[in-house]
């Protein structure tokens, strides 16, 4: 018995679908081989701020559950408040520690310069984020840090707009939108390492089929 | 200019030899671990929770400063009241980069107005006894010039009282001004005050705290109590908090501006820091197209150490 031809898939999806699987097989997104320069312990910081950065997710959501002024008056609340700041800690520490191996290892050579970007930018939203977390603790650090930082946030107009002595503004941006931009240029930082790999050692030579030709280096 | 193929080229990582790599199984075991690390910390160290302090506390620690800050409030002299953008239109206030004024440029989009808001609506709030209601309307029918006259004399005599005490003020024409100042504090050390710069017309829920916290930092008991848990400017201010934590220990660049000079003395301090932050901040992202700076990693050779194992076989490409 025979069956027809499966019909040409056609269509936007079908069209998104091709190009995503094009630009990122199953293989390449979660491989299980990686080339063999890569062996370093410097190698763990990238995935340790991943890791970190859910554990920050879920005991902010944790928090959430029983609303800001929760883990004042419990016990349990004031432990999850901890594991909430010192998850923190730990992801600012890993986090500073990945960019600056990626910044001795020039990572943003071969078409990697848009991955460093993303990653800069999430470093600096995620300082963000903190600082928001700092100003809705609703204790003296809270007031004293929104009374000092509202200078700075004045001086150069931002101030008028994002008003850090504003509880419930802060308090939406540090539990919706930061995360939510956090998350995205995480997302998109990780994928962009998944679709350049990993970026080879300084002054690895080209195979023969990259190199280029004698008299047209200055064209590549 | 190229220096030639092969050092200005990278390689495509493919081409390299491989060898095994479970992604996921590296991404479960650095979670455990992350996660086993939090609750350690957590339950060894806690987390630190001071108290806020309220207007309620602070009149009722130190009378003298919260009647000096009320005073200061009333007759337009307080940090806050002579603050200009976002708060009001202060005449030549606002800091500025160099001839840039973003400061003013953004506009009064929060307006206090000290005397009115933090002094006459909440005494106007409260029950109004008969004296008061008196001295709200000598206050009200008074020309400006007259207010600052009272609110001055005032200001000047509880400088001079021994210990800014209230009942060693000496006599003088205060004008309504200290009934106002005694009914607000009558009014802070109750607890009500909280509360009423709280509301705003005729809401409930509230989340603004914009005005007792101003209020709060115009007096010098608050900073004093920020100086004694080392949280002071000088002292490296927001980086730290109360008790011996870590805090945001990533904000040492920018608290580091502050403690020394130009920033240090300059009127325009914030507004300089913060530009050269976003300058730096520019930077970090765009190191990829900075010549000079991009080839650092390729001088500091901190990669031979990372790559030390491929450096030392030298696996080429295929």
């Amino acid at each position: 018995m025979s069956s027809a031809a499966p019909a040409p898939e056609r269509g936007w999806t079908a069209a998104v679908r091709r190009r995503l699987v094009t630009a990122l097989p199953p293989e390449k997104l979660l491989p299980d081989s990686q080339p063999a320069y890569m062996a370093s312990w410097v190698y763990v910081f990238g995935v340790l701020t991943v890791s970190s950065l859910i554990v920050v997710l879920v005991s902010g959501g944790l928090l959430a559950l029983k609303g800001p002024a929760w883990w004042h008056v419990s016990t349990v609340g004031k432990y999850v408040n901890s594991l909430h700041l010192w998850s923190v800690e730990l992801f600012m520490f890993v986090l500073v520690l990945h960019l600056w191996a990626k910044f001795f290892m020039a990572a943003w050579r071969g078409r990697r310069a848009l991955t460093w970007m993303t990653g800069v930018v999430a470093f600096l939203t995620a300082i963000g984020t903190a600082f928001s977390g700092y100003l809705v603790q609703q204790n003296f650090d809270s007031q004293w840090i929104a009374d000092q930082a509202k200078d700075g946030m004045n001086a150069v107009g931002i101030g008028a707009f994002w008003n850090v002595l504003d509880f419930g503004q802060m308090l939406m941006w540090h539990i919706v939108l930061f995360p939510v931009v956090i998350c995205l240029l995480s997302a998109w930082h990780v994928l962009l390492v998944r679709l350049r790999g990993i970026v080879p050692p300084i002054d690895a030579p080209l195979t023969d089929a990259e190199q280029v030709p004698p008299g047209q280096e200055g064209q590549a | 200019m190229r220096r030639g193929t092969r050092r200005a080229g990278t390689p495509e990582s493919s081409a390299f030899p491989t060898r095994p790599y479970d992604l996921i199984k590296e991404v479960t075991i650095a979670l455990v671990l992350v996660a086993a690390l939090t609750a350690g910390l957590a339950a060894l160290f806690s987390s630190p929770d001071e108290p806020p302090v309220t207007l309620g506390s602070w009149s009722r620690a130190d009378s003298a400063d919260f009647t000096a800050t009320a005073v200061s409030e009333l007759g337009g002299t307080s940090t806050t009241a002579q603050y200009g953008p976002p708060y009001n239109h202060t005449p030549g206030a606002g800091q500025k980069i160099g001839p840039v004024g973003l400061q003013r440029f953004a506009g009064v989009r929060i307006p206090i107005d000290t005397a009115n808001d933090f002094v006459i609506q909440p005494l106007r709030q409260a029950p109004e006894p008969a004296p008061v209601t008196a001295a709200l309307t000598t206050w009200n029918t008074a020309p400006a010039n007259q207010q600052q006259a009272w609110t001055s004399a005032y200001a000047d005599a509880l400088g001079k009282a021994p210990n800014g005490d209230l009942a060693q003020v000496p006599p003088g024409d205060y004008g309504p001004v200290p009934v106002l100042t005694a009914r607000l504090l009558e009014l802070a050390q109750s607890g009500a005050l909280d509360g009423e710069l709280l509301t705003e017309g005729t809401q409930f829920y509230q989340t603004d705290y914009t005005r007792p916290l101003l209020f709060l930092g115009d007096g010098t008991y608050f900073a004093g109590l920020a100086q004694d848990q080392h949280l002071a400017g000088d002292q490296w201010g927001m980086m730290n908090e109360t008790g011996n934590y870590p805090g945001q220990a990533w904000l040492w660049l920018y608290t580091f501006w502050y403690q020394i000079e130009p920033f240090k003395s300059s009127h325009n301090a914030d507004a300089l820091v913060w530009a050269l932050m976003a300058l730096l901040s520019l930077v970090l992202a765009l190191v990829p197209f900075l010549p000079g700076i991009r080839s650092i990693p390729r001088w500091t050779r901190v990669h031979r150490l990372i790559w030390r194992d491929y450096y030392r076989t030298q696996q080429p490409p295929r």
